[in-house]
């Protein structure tokens, strides 16, 4: 292996290419487009697969590759990976070729569809790759034209709305991260007369060379574009219409990766740029995250669309995220970190099996179904796993991250991780309840008569629920290469802020006789 | 074995697998396979404990000095007084932050007698299931999740921390879910299921909390170091108080104590082999185990030494009298035995509120035996008596004649259910009042013995509508297949000979010198036999017994008490009160869960529609009107122009842009500009700053 080969650029470029070779293909061979897309998306999966296998743990930014572009503006295209953004690269190819993969059913302007999507995969992985602010700016915008016209083009019933409504949240948030990119730029070009938008160059200035007030104007700024995409508690109500109407691969794209850029928005540029308006406003997010977790779930609970009860779970599992992340504990990061990838394989699941009870039945609606583990004992066991998994119980992935996330923020405030501990418990409500009506009973009518899983649906579903089982029973491996990168943010956050990580212990524990130590 | 521990849970786990796979390919449907496996660790069990036992009593016959626990060496070297210390091996599961979770084995008295119980009554419950489960139709999958069962069980008894407890703990309460519900056609079934895990979850809330509280205490996981830090005398009181108390919600919602006890009756909708195996022998007693594990903590947090009136006692107390009272009303056989259940558990984690940490273990070993012999009883009076009936009332009675074996069989659990001279629950039960008296817990005693002579009672009624009168079933009753006899008959006798392991007035001390650790443990009081204590346990039953049988074997049915219910109000409410089981489900289901479903929820959604989207909207429309003007001046064409010549050079994928209507495409530019004049406007607030 050459080791000056561009990966990451190849990563990028892989999939973009690939929207360009389908564009210029035949309407009229939607076999040869499919063909070209899943080469594409298969090629994309492999490039991160020999990235995951080359990458060293605890060497920070690694295969950085770097160009001047737009010169004269302190742009450049900079690229890197690190142990934060290996996994997000990663479940963005792995969820890419699955999501083609369930879209058998998309028969109308497939080509179309297929170069959205690819065109989408780059921009992603443009997202999680960019170092350089205006360069993320451009790709993180750029998702959401694709996604705009996937919900538009394949979506359901009120899916001008959605789309609509998903267009209007984002894009009023990133107008305040495109003025918070520049104005911090414009502000160091002041300072040190250098105008440049390189993440590196902006970290080692802005924590000193920002003045309090400024800094936590431009964290909310950030934050308005990254709390959006989360979703955040009370920013979150496009996300259920987002969903519903989506097609089934949108909305494993929309869950899977587009809510994971606002987490790591706050992880690779909030925390970092403006360390003491973090720890400052963190507990503004803990509220938010926990408000989220409750409310996401106890909503859930009652909605009668299936895809909305998962929608509005989604809400609550970033919750967790966002909880253990401003926690800014090592243990609260890597658990929001790893949150972030259960998530992503757990609740894909979730909605590829939805779309293949849709596929079947045209219906999202819970009182559709009954009974039908009696038809489709694979399917309904498959159901029951992603249930479980999505739950959160001991041996699958989710545990584990939101164990940590609750230990990292015990750490620190006590409070939120017991309201945090009760939403663990919510989450299992709406999803049993789901299994229940449509899966328990006894099928009648035309869920007597549905078809059980295909080799094609047991090929998509099963890798993601395998490797949630895989990592709930041995995160040793994932989390090793987190957590030296996890610890690296955290130390920016010291270097520039008066906050110091506690030890994960009481306070004056265990040593003081006094009582208390327990708020 | 003590070293290789892990073999045990590690069985059935490989044996899960396999029928799953397998297992409908197998010459048996995969029932040998389950049943070889946990064979397998039932032998293994008992090597272990005879281990254990050789171990005990060379450190007590010689010098304990050579014994030093394995692993790594959190504890305090010489901290603790001497004894046998448990043999714990540890692997790094995971680290964060510099914390390793560890995953491993903690052998010592109490976790080989726990695996001897567990592998005991799993084997044994197999093998009758090959005859009650025969033509089920998912007979392949229900053995799967018995193996599947047996290994999470074991998970949890051999933990070597508290976290990997809890991961045993929850893959028992899915497996209690899956089996709960294995005849999730009928939907009463999929709802007892539900009601039973998310039940049991609300007690997790405490002891996920409990384990976090005690992690940050103790700067550990582990159970060891968990127990010698409490017994250490530096931890902090409030510390300790708080994780006992979280700790034991975890106890309340697992171990079926009140107020969170409603879903274990329920959960009798699960097939009877289920029932006796996880909702009577093993999980609901996970745990009383957990309680009997980290009893440092609950005996320093909850200041168990100073022989006062303590939150676990009083539950404990509480849950013996209204499990007992509940047991007299149910017509049905299964739900008679969830209540007496619920009422010995009761007795248990009194128990260990009062001190008697043997006593509790003692009868937890003694009534896992009696108890799974009673609903193995009751499934095979259902099987062969009643036509698959569990109502007592219009399916049974008279069955002693048609089923000697299950009738003998099931009066002796009955027996030592109720504490008859010299059956195994007279011994324990004894002990575990012997010591609250000793202890200067007489209102427990008194609780008690009440508690014993309504369970003589119930029971009485209940064998008498069962087994005597005249037979109002409508099938051809017979005695059940061997499949589920032989099982009867081995757990009658380890139902009259366990009692005899600690049978103090014969100088037989086993179970306490065997199985009550002596490493990082309080010093507990053990009472002296209290003949006196004994002969009135023993007549009070007797007079329990005699109660109800003047009232139903009699011909005149009630006797002066009939119709009592009827002619005096009081009673009648009473009676009301039991049947709707104290309103506890009405304020559960119809209050709390239909409350936050039907009115804070859609309250929430309402917020979520009408506030939040009606800002979003409001905002959007006023971006628009304001953005209008300047819109308007701008040449539509180029717009329209632009986007056209975009679609014709990207031939196909236009197309999708091509139905966006253009007033639609007007509203996108509209938004773009909307945008434009918030970014303007924010940065000439950063400007200002």
């Amino acid at each position: 292996m050459e080791s000056d080969f561009p990966i990451l650029s190849a990563l990028i470029v892989t999939p973009a290419l690939g929207a360009l070779v389908v564009m210029a293909m035949p309407a009229r061979r939607p076999e040869c487009v499919r063909l070209a897309g899943y080469v594409f998306s298969f090629a994309v999966l492999a490039l991160a697969g020999w990235l995951l296998f080359h990458y060293e743990a605890g060497s920070g930014y690694q295969f950085v590759e770097r160009e001047q572009w737009l010169g004269d503006l302190g742009v450049q295209y900079k690229v890197g990976v690190d142990g934060i953004s290996l996994f997000m690269v990663a479940l963005n190819a792995l969820l890419f070729p699955i999501a083609l993969f369930a879209s058998a059913n998309i028969t109308e302007r497939t080509k179309s569809f297929f170069a959205w999507m690819l065109a989408l995969e780059a921009a992603l992985m443009g997202v999680f790759l960019s170092l350089d602010l205006i360069v993320f700016f451009v790709f993180f915008e750029f998702v959401l034209v694709p996604m705009y016209f996937l919900i538009l083009g394949w979506g359901h019933g009120r899916r001008t709305y959605a789309a609509l409504k998903f267009f209007i949240f984002t894009m009023a948030g990133s107008a305040f991260l495109l003025v918070g990119v520049l104005v911090l730029a414009f502000l160091h070009s002041d300072h040190t007369g250098k105008l440049t938008f390189d993440l590196a160059t902006l970290t080692a200035w802005a924590p000193e060379g920002l003045d309090p007030g400024a800094a936590k104007a431009l964290f909310l700024g950030f934050f308005a574009a990254f709390a959006v995409k989360v979703p955040l508690f009370p920013l979150h109500t496009w996300l259920p219409d987002a969903h519903t109407e989506a097609p089934t691969a949108g909305s494993v794209i929309l869950a899977g990766m587009l809510l994971k850029m606002g987490v790591y928005g706050f992880l690779r540029f909030s925390l970092p740029l403006f360390p003491q308006a973090a720890v400052d406003l963190a507990p503004l997010l803990l509220v938010l995250a926990t408000i989220g977790i409750i409310y996401g779930a106890i909503v859930a609970a009652m909605q009668p669309n299936v895809k909305r009860i998962v929608a509005y779970s989604s809400v609550a599992h970033m919750g967790f995220a966002v909880l253990g992340i401003f926690a800014l504990t090592t243990q609260g990061l890597d658990g929001g970190v790893f949150t972030m990838i259960s998530h992503g394989l757990t609740t894909s699941a979730l909605f590829l099996l939805l779309g293949m009870l849709y596929d079947r039945r045209h219906s999202y609606e819970v009182d559709a179904y009954r009974g039908l583990w009696k038809v489709m004992p694979v399917l309904g066991g498959l159901f029951c796993v992603a249930a479980f998994a999505s739950i959160g119980l001991p041996g699958f992935s989710g545990f584990i991250g939101e164990f940590l996330a609750l230990i990292g923020t015990f750490i620190v405030e006590k409070p939120y991780a017991v309201v945090g501990a009760i939403g663990v418990v919510f989450a299992a409500v709406y999803l049993l309840w789901v299994f229940q009506r449509t899966f328990m009973g006894r099928p009648t009518g035309e869920n007597a008569k549905m078809k059980d899983i295909g080799f094609r649906e047991l090929a998509c579903v099963v890798p993601l629920l395998a490797l949630s089982l895989f990592l709930g029973i041995w995160p040793k491996p994932v989390l090793d290469v987190i957590e030296p990168d996890v610890k690296e943010v955290i130390q920016q956050v010291e270097r520039g802020s008066d906050y110091r990580e506690p030890a994960p212990a009481f306070e004056d524990a265990p040593s003081g006789h006094d009582d208390g130590g327990h708020e | 074995m003590l070293d290789y521990a892990w073999i045990i849970p590690a069985l059935p786990a490989v044996s899960f697998f396999v029928i799953m796979f397998f297992g409908k390919r197998a010459p048996k449907h995969g029932a040998e396979i389950g049943i070889a496996a946990v064979g397998a660790s039932f032998l293994l069990s008992c090597v272990a404990v005879v281990e254990w036992i050789n171990r005990v009593e060379d450190a007590t016959g010689g010098e304990s000095h050579g014994l030093v626990a394995l692993g790594k060496s959190i504890f305090a070297a010489g901290g603790a007084e001497h004894g046998v210390a448990p043999v714990v091996h540890t692997l790094t599961w995971w680290t964060s932050g510099g914390t390793e979770f560890g995953v491993g084995t903690t052998v010592d008295g109490l976790t080989v007698m726990m695996m001897f119980v567990v592998t005991l009554i799993s084997l044994l419950v197999q093998i009758y299931s090959t005859a009650y489960m025969h033509d089920d139709r998912r007979y392949t999958w229900f053995f799967a999740c018995l193996s599947l069962f047996t290994a999470s069980m074991l998970t949890l008894v051999v933990s070597e921390n508290l976290l990997q407890l809890l991961v045993g703990w929850e893959l028992v309460g899915l497996c209690s879910f899956m089996l709960i519900g294995h005849w999730w056609e009928d939907r009463a079934n999929s709802r007892a299921a539900i009601k039973a895990f998310l039940t049991t979850r609300v007690g997790d809330i405490g002891l996920m909390i409990g384990v976090i509280i005690m992690f940050f205490a103790a700067g550990t996981f582990s159970i060891v170091g968990i127990n010698e830090y409490a017994l250490g005398g530096e931890a902090q009181h409030s510390l300790l108080m708080f994780g006992a108390l979280c700790l034991f919600i975890g106890i309340i919602g697992k171990s079926g104590q009140f107020p969170l006890h409603t879903w274990l009756p329920d959960a009798m909708a699960g097939p009877t082999p289920v029932s006796a195996l996880i909702h009577a022998a093993t999980m609901v007693v996970a745990g009383v185990y957990l309680g009997a594990r980290v009893y440092p903590v609950l005996y320093e947090g909850f200041n168990i030494h100073d022989g006062g009136a303590n939150f676990m006692a009083i539950i404990g107390g509480v849950t013996i009298l209204i499990g007992a009272l509940l047991a007299f009303v149910q017509r049905d056989i299964k739900r008679v035995l969830a209540y007496s259940t619920i009422s010995q558990l009761g007795y248990m984690v009194m128990a260990l509120g009062v001190g008697a940490w043997t006593a509790a273990v003692f009868h937890l070993f003694t009534h896992a035996f009696f108890k799974a012999l009673l609903f193995l009883g009751a499934g095979s009076v259902s099987h062969s008596g009643s036509h698959h009936s569990f109502d007592m009332k219009s399916d049974m009675g008279g069955l002693r004649k048609h089923m000697p074996v299950t009738f003998a069989t099931f009066m002796i659990g009955s027996l030592a259910l109720a504490g008859i001279f010299p059956l195994a629950g007279f011994w324990s039960k004894d002990e575990i009042l012997a010591t609250a008296g000793e202890s200067g817990f007489d209102a427990f005693v008194v609780v008690g013995l009440i508690g014993a002579v309504l369970t003589a009672a119930y029971m009485t009624r209940c064998v008498y509508l069962t087994f005597f009168g005249e037979y109002r079933g409508h099938g051809h009753p017979h005695e059940s297949p061997r499949a589920i006899t032989v099982p009867l008959i081995i757990l009658s006798v380890f139902s009259v000979l366990a009692g005899f392991a600690n049978a103090v007035p014969l100088g037989i001390h086993k179970f306490t010198e065997w199985f009550e650790p002596t490493f990082a443990f309080p010093h507990l009081v053990h009472a002296e036999f209290d003949y006196s204590l004994a002969i009135i346990s023993v007549a009070i039953a007797l007079v329990g017994i005699g109660i109800a049988a003047s009232l139903w074997f009699r011909k005149e049915e009630l006797g002066p008490f009939a119709g009592l219910t009827k002619r005096n109000a009081l009673a009648g409410r009473g009676y009301t009160f039991l049947e709707n089981k104290y309103y506890l489900d009405f304020l559960y289901e119809n209050v709390i869960v239909d409350g936050i479903r039907g009115g804070v929820a859609r309250a929430y959604y309402w917020f979520d529609q009408n506030v939040i989207d009606a800002v979003v909207k409001g905002v959007g429309r006023g971006a628009a009107r304001a953005g209008r003007f300047a819109y308007d001046a701008l040449d539509q064409r180029v717009v329209d122009g632009s986007i056209n010549a975009i679609a014709a050079g990207t031939g196909e994928a236009g197309g999708a842009v091509r139905t966006v209507q253009s007033g639609r495409v007007q509203r996108y530019a509209l938004l773009l500009f909307a945008s434009v004049g918030v970014m303007a406007l924010a940065v000439f607030l950063a400007n200002v700053d």
